[in-house]
């Protein structure tokens, strides 16, 4: 890159960090009867300015009818590293399925 | 609003990373599978990543301020409530992007610091001046257009934090440039001025536009990582055609003429031509010196400062309500 004509003048660095808000997940039910969906995250101070903020960034256009707001540090995830002993297990249980049993045509539908 | 290819090559530092991880991590990439935030990545991947997405953050944010500055003077109050919408929106877009950059270890608060303190980039759209009406429709339609024609691939990133954000702001995005597209409709076919207006409007943003979509991909210096990850789908070339090719017509439908002599039509390849772009420019306008470059950070520097009071406010409040004793359960 050539160097421009005019240099920028260096920009004075913020007086002090921007404090650090906490960060909530969200969580909207799109229509009664569906379980709430998670849809992303903001930041906010308290749990009122949260929900505050969930109503004005998620639901603008009608995406919802109920919204809950959780601390992300309260969330326990599980980890990917476990993901073969935890998921694995559930693949060599056909029989788990019904397409596992046989039922002749002749029955119908079961 | 829009993410440019304008980060520079990664020089940071290769740690030493299990070729095995390396190897799985790939083979994952190359069958479509996404990549969510507590799987392993290589390094590079991450840093690439974080820089993109929070340029395109800070894109977000810094694209509020052109066309903020048209709210109060939208000649009509359905034009009024249509922009204030739009801007609305990009905040949001603004906050699922740092939201999906934070999935990767950093914090919105250091990403934020980081463009108020000039040493972020965005995108190089923003540093033009919004001089009339008229270009509060150019660029609905032409700066959200170009947008929108980046983002859609985007959709399908490898990063899911990544991809998740994009579907939702491509959703959104469409109504911006229908109301830009509209804007420019009723220019055309109002009086003389008008038309001359929305004319004006469209030879100050057609090359700029055409610049948003990042240098020729001989000189680009990350695609070909950006390409084998995944984060890339098209290159800066192809997605700049296939935004000319969509666009001229619709010029011709409002009757405006592209500020391009070069400009014409490839029978056999059915696409349309055009001529040079002037990459000194861009080069100028990412370097800082740009029209609006530094009246687009001292706005931004304004903002959060006289916004200091009322978070450290509300975190004094939280923090008070905290250590009081519940008296709900009582």
């Amino acid at each position: 890159m050539p160097t421009p004509a005019k240099p920028t003048p260096a920009m004075p660095t913020p007086a002090k960090p921007t404090p650090a808000m906490p960060i909530w997940e969200v969580f909207i039910r799109s229509r009664n009867g569906l379980a709430h969906k998670h849809v992303g995250s903001l930041h906010a101070a308290d749990a009122e300015m949260a929900l505050q903020a969930a109503r004005d960034v998620y639901t603008r256009r009608g995406e919802g009818l109920s919204i809950w707001v959780v601390p992300s540090a309260a969330i326990i995830a599980s980890d990917p590293a476990d993901r073969d002993s935890l998921f694995a297990p559930t693949a060599d249980k056909i029989y788990r399925h019904p397409t596992f049993y046989e039922v002749p045509d002749e029955v119908g539908h079961m | 609003m829009y993410t440019q290819a304008l980060h520079g090559r990664d020089t940071g530092p290769i740690p030493a990373e299990d070729a095995g991880e390396a190897t799985r991590f790939q083979a994952r990439i190359d069958a479509e599978q996404r990549i969510e935030p507590n799987d392993w990545m290589p390094a590079a991947y991450r840093r690439t990543l974080i820089r993109q997405i929070s340029q395109h953050a800070h894109s977000e944010i810094v694209g509020m301020l052109p066309e903020g500055n048209w709210i109060t003077r939208a000649p009509s109050l359905r034009r009024k409530a249509a922009l204030l919408a739009k801007v609305q929106d990009e905040g949001g877009h603004g906050l699922y992007l740092y939201a999906a950059a934070e999935t990767l270890g950093v914090t919105r608060e250091e990403l934020v610091d980081a463009l108020l303190a000039g040493k972020a980039k965005y995108s190089s759209i923003f540093n033009y001046p919004t001089l009339t009406w008229a270009d509060i429709g150019a660029i609905g339609w032409l700066v959200d257009g170009a947008a929108i024609m980046n983002q859609i691939p985007l959709c399908r990133c490898s990063y899911g934090p990544y991809a998740r954000a994009m579907v939702r702001v491509c959703k959104e995005e469409s109504f911006h440039q229908r109301q830009g597209f509209e804007i420019m409709l009723t220019l055309s076919r109002g009086s003389s001025e008008q038309r001359s207006m929305a004319q004006d409007a469209l030879n100050r943003w057609w090359w700029p536009c055409l610049m948003m979509f990042g240098p020729p991909d001989g000189e680009s210096q990350h695609s070909d990582q950006s390409t084998a990850w995944k984060i890339k789908r098209f290159s800066n070339d192809a997605l700049r055609q296939k935004f000319v090719d969509a666009t001229v017509p619709q010029a011709h439908h409002l009757g405006l003429t592209i500020p391009d002599p070069a400009l014409r039509f490839n029978e056999q390849t059915g696409n349309w031509e055009f001529g040079d772009i002037d990459w000194e420019e861009f080069r100028q306008v990412l370097s800082g010196n740009g029209p609006c470059n530094r009246e687009r950070l001292a706005a931004r520097r304004k903002a959060h400062e006289d916004g200091a009071w009322v978070r450290e406010a509300a975190l004094a409040y939280a923090a008070k309500r905290a250590t009081r004793p519940q008296r709900a359960a009582a």
